[in-house]
């Protein structure tokens, strides 16, 4: 029982982590245009960020 | 490898046509912050990695572009950059590569409906994590029942509420929102049991742990939300599609046209900009944008997308075009008759509202089960409250009891019984060529049993083919050395059918007349009868035009407006669904009478201007008719508009497209079918998930109502219904019909 103090905190810290990551992508716009980023991948020189607007 | 400006032109895979090319003046619509320049164009035909790579390195390399970025979702590309550069030079950069391109104003409503989608994305997002964390704790709680300590499942709770509170009520925000704001009115929606169910389980869950209770409904409540933030989610993905659709209406209001100024200097303006009394410029091919009266100039009209009317007419100076007309052989000018809210393209904006409201009364079947739902499980679990009492439980039990129904009824099927299938419908039809603009489009094409056409356009091609030669194969070679420099759509024709060859020297373009050439020392004509010198030529229904070479006998080409592929099938194939047929053109009787014979059509008519045909649709609603109206032109748009259903072709103006429910690309009529047997084929779907949520419901109640309605039972009653009914919209169609 005494591992569930430990385990439940890591695994809201990771859990945490990728809802982090996933709404700092969201508000970055990697979500905006998601045939265009399928398509950008194919190219060599793409600029890397997404422009935010 | 380098993608570079000198391959093929348009899209490299060839999964879009090339667009069309640009007309106008694009520096109207360059905004300028301190020393740099922002301009946004719409771009048609970009499909690929290709397209993406060809556009953004050719225009990157213009002197002074800073950055150059095409969104393909959108098919917007955002050009800025610095210097002294010609706006004209990049729109001129992307039609050069094979695109179309339209110059555009970001408007504010677009970037509020870009911020609700990503608030909903966010949310989804919460609502996920914490559902997953407060599952694991609730199966730790399930498995342990029994031999658990009080305490240990009391902390699990605990901790449960600790992620589930703040998650749910972050996640929650839409709906409370809406369930507030429509509370105020004193009405219900569906956000209102959702709400509800929502805040009542996170009450009895956090009383049950302060008390140390045995069951708290905190993974029920998240993953309520998750579920029914996906159907919210879907719902608005689909909106913003149809409003970008929408925005392509104000796109053609804000194309520029060329105002000459008092000391004679031109210069580009936007529609909007254009006051009465002004005097326009229009170039030959340039479409007019405001209604005009012609001061002077002689040249020939196309008016096909404004009355159906295939024949062009003669431009003479005191005749008034209107906008949406386009400009065939020689520049004129003209006095604005009116500013663009008062041309006749506005006039068909308020027809466009007018059918709008009509068509916002209908009620989608999702309102319809809403209506019926909401009531009955708010009774029951009142109900189920009262009746617990009087069976002489205590307050708190029979509460318990009573939320446990509310949560387990709460409308998590319901929500996503739409959606789902109308997402699914509409990427299936996305597929093959069919861009649908609104989820209740579906269900409204699923009832249509008339089917009315407009001709040009939509069940011709809209441009004439040289189809009768009087002689020889190469008099039409010779007849297009002079058609070669003309914009005329007959001269067009010529070309078309000759192929690639000389262009004659000296061609003099004669509006309303013809062209006319010396070629070798002879004096070549190309035009009307009379001019040519066939004086006796015999009158015709069809489109006409003779070529004469000195002292010969002229010859007489005839065009026809050619049907489109698939439209000798479309009477059969419509008539084998139930449907009866209807022609309503603006085009010539004769005309109309030729092709409503050659597809079997009994029923036309004629000579049909756009208060006509709307007339004609309110009759038929009136007879208790549900009209699909497939149409492509300016005189469409209000009909468009005001029928049941609507579908407009790929090629057809901005307006049309955007006051139908749905465009198909392609050349064919073959897509019609198609979106007739989708579209019932989701209609019965939908169907089904409601009666699947309604007999999930007639399961779940006396199970919640007799109260054995646990947390796990709920947990898993709940997410049987929202996956059964994603699966159902999800299973194949079991065959498209052939058409």
């Amino acid at each position: 029982m005494e591992m569930l103090a430990f385990l439940i905190p890591v695994a809201l810290l990771l859990g945490l982590t990728g809802l982090g990551a996933f709404i700092w992508s969201v508000r970055s716009g990697q979500f905006d245009d998601p045939q265009g980023d399928a398509a950008r991948i194919l190219l060599d020189d793409d600029e890397p960020l997404t422009e935010r607007n | 490898m380098t993608l570079t400006a000198d391959m093929t032109k348009g899209c490299p895979s060839g999964l879009a046509p090339a667009g069309d090319q640009i007309d106008g003046d694009v520096s109207a619509f360059v905004r300028k912050v301190g020393g740099e320049k922002t301009l946004h164009l719409s771009v048609r035909g970009a499909k690929c990695a290709g397209c993406l790579g060809k556009i953004e390195a050719a225009v990157g390399a213009l002197d002074g572009v800073q950055s150059a970025r095409l969104n393909l979702s959108t098919g917007r590309l955002a050009v800025r950059w610095e210097g002294g550069l010609d706006p004209n030079a990049i729109s001129g950069c992307v039609s050069d590569l094979g695109y179309g391109a339209a110059p555009f104003d970001p408007d504010a409503s677009e970037g509020a409906a870009k911020s609700e989608e990503r608030s909903l994305l966010i949310a989804m997002g919460v609502a996920a994590f914490a559902a997953a964390n407060v599952m694991l704790l609730s199966v730790s709680v399930w498995s342990g029942h029994g031999e658990m300590g009080e305490a240990t499942r009391r902390t699990m709770h605990a901790i449960s509420g600790a992620i589930a509170l703040p998650a749910a009520l972050f996640a929650g925000r839409p709906f409370f929102r809406s369930a507030w704001s429509v509370l105020r009115r004193g009405h219900a929606n569906m956000d209102v049991p959702i709400s509800l169910a929502v805040l009542l389980a996170l009450g009895v869950s956090i009383s049950e742990t302060i008390r140390g209770g045995e069951h708290a409904y905190f993974d029920a409540c998240v993953m309520l939300l998750f579920f029914l933030l996906i159907g919210r989610f879907l719902d608005a993905r689909l909106r913003r599609r149809t409003h970008v659709a929408a925005q392509e209406l104000a796109l053609l209001q804000s194309r520029s046209a060329t105002r000459l100024d008092r000391d004679g200097s031109a210069r580009s303006v936007k529609a909007s900009e254009i006051l009465t009394g002004d005097t326009i410029l229009v170039a030959a091919g340039e479409r007019v944008l405001v209604d005009l009266e012609v001061i002077e100039g002689r040249s020939d009209a196309d008016e096909s997308m404004v009355s159906g009317e295939t024949v062009p007419r003669a431009i003479t100076p005191g005749m008034r075009l209107y906008a949406g007309t386009v400009n065939l052989s020689q520049a004129i000018r003209g006095k604005a008759l009116a500013d663009a809210d008062g041309s006749l393209m506005s006039e068909i904006g308020r027809m466009l509202e007018a059918g709008e409201q009509r068509r916002s009364t209908y009620r989608r079947i999702a309102d319809k089960a809403v209506s019926l739902y909401v009531p009955l499980v708010h009774t029951t679990a009142a109900l189920t409250f009262a009746g617990w009492l009087i069976a002489g439980a205590g307050v708190g039990q029979a509460l318990m009891v009573a939320v446990s129904t509310l949560i387990i009824t709460c409308p998590c099927a319901l929500a996503l019984a739409a959606p789902a299938v109308q997402v699914v419908a509409a990427e299936r039809l996305f597929r093959k060529g069919v861009f649908l603009r609104s989820g209740d489009a579906l269900e409204r094409i699923a009832e249509c049993d008339h089917v009315v056409f407009d001709k040009t356009g939509t069940l011709t091609l809209g441009v004439p083919e040289l189809v009768e030669v009087d002689g020889m194969k190469d008099v039409v070679a010779r007849a297009a050395r002079l058609a070669r420099v003309s914009r005329h759509p007959l001269s067009r024709a010529i070309v078309a059918a000759a192929g690639p060859g000389e262009v004659a020297p000296r061609v003099e373009e004669r509006a309303g007349l013809g062209l006319e050439a010396e070629i070798d020392g002879v004096r070549c004509r190309l035009g009307a009868a009379e001019w040519v010198g066939a004086n006796d030529a015999p009158a015709s229904a069809r489109l006409q035009l003779w070529y004469g070479e000195g002292d010969k006998p002229p010859v007489c080409f005839t065009f026809e407006d050619a049907l489109r592929p698939g439209a000798a099938g479309i009477a059969d194939a419509l008539k084998r669904r139930g449907a009866t047929l209807e022609i309503l053109s603006g085009d010539r009787a004769e005309a109309v009478a030729e092709i409503a014979a050659k597809l079997g059509v009994d029923s036309w008519r004629a000579k049909a201007s756009p208060a006509d045909k709307v007339e004609r649709l309110e009759a038929l609603r009136a007879e208790g008719r549900k009209v699909l109206m497939i149409g492509d032109g300016l005189n469409d748009a209000g009909s468009l508009s005001l029928a049941h259903a609507s579908l407009a072709p790929g090629g057809a103006m901005d307006v049309s497209q955007s006051a139908s429910d749905g465009v198909y690309t392609g050349a064919g009529l073959d897509a019609i079918p198609t979106v007739i047997d989708g579209a019932r084929v989701a209609s019965s779907r939908m169907r089904q998930n409601f009666t699947l949520a309604a007999a999930y419901n007639l399961v779940a109640v006396p199970i919640a109502v007799a109260g054995f309605a646990t947390p796990l039972v709920a947990a898993i009653a709940m997410s049987t219904s929202s996956i059964v009914v994603t699966l159902n919209a999800l299973r194949p169609h079991v065959k498209w019909r052939a058409t």
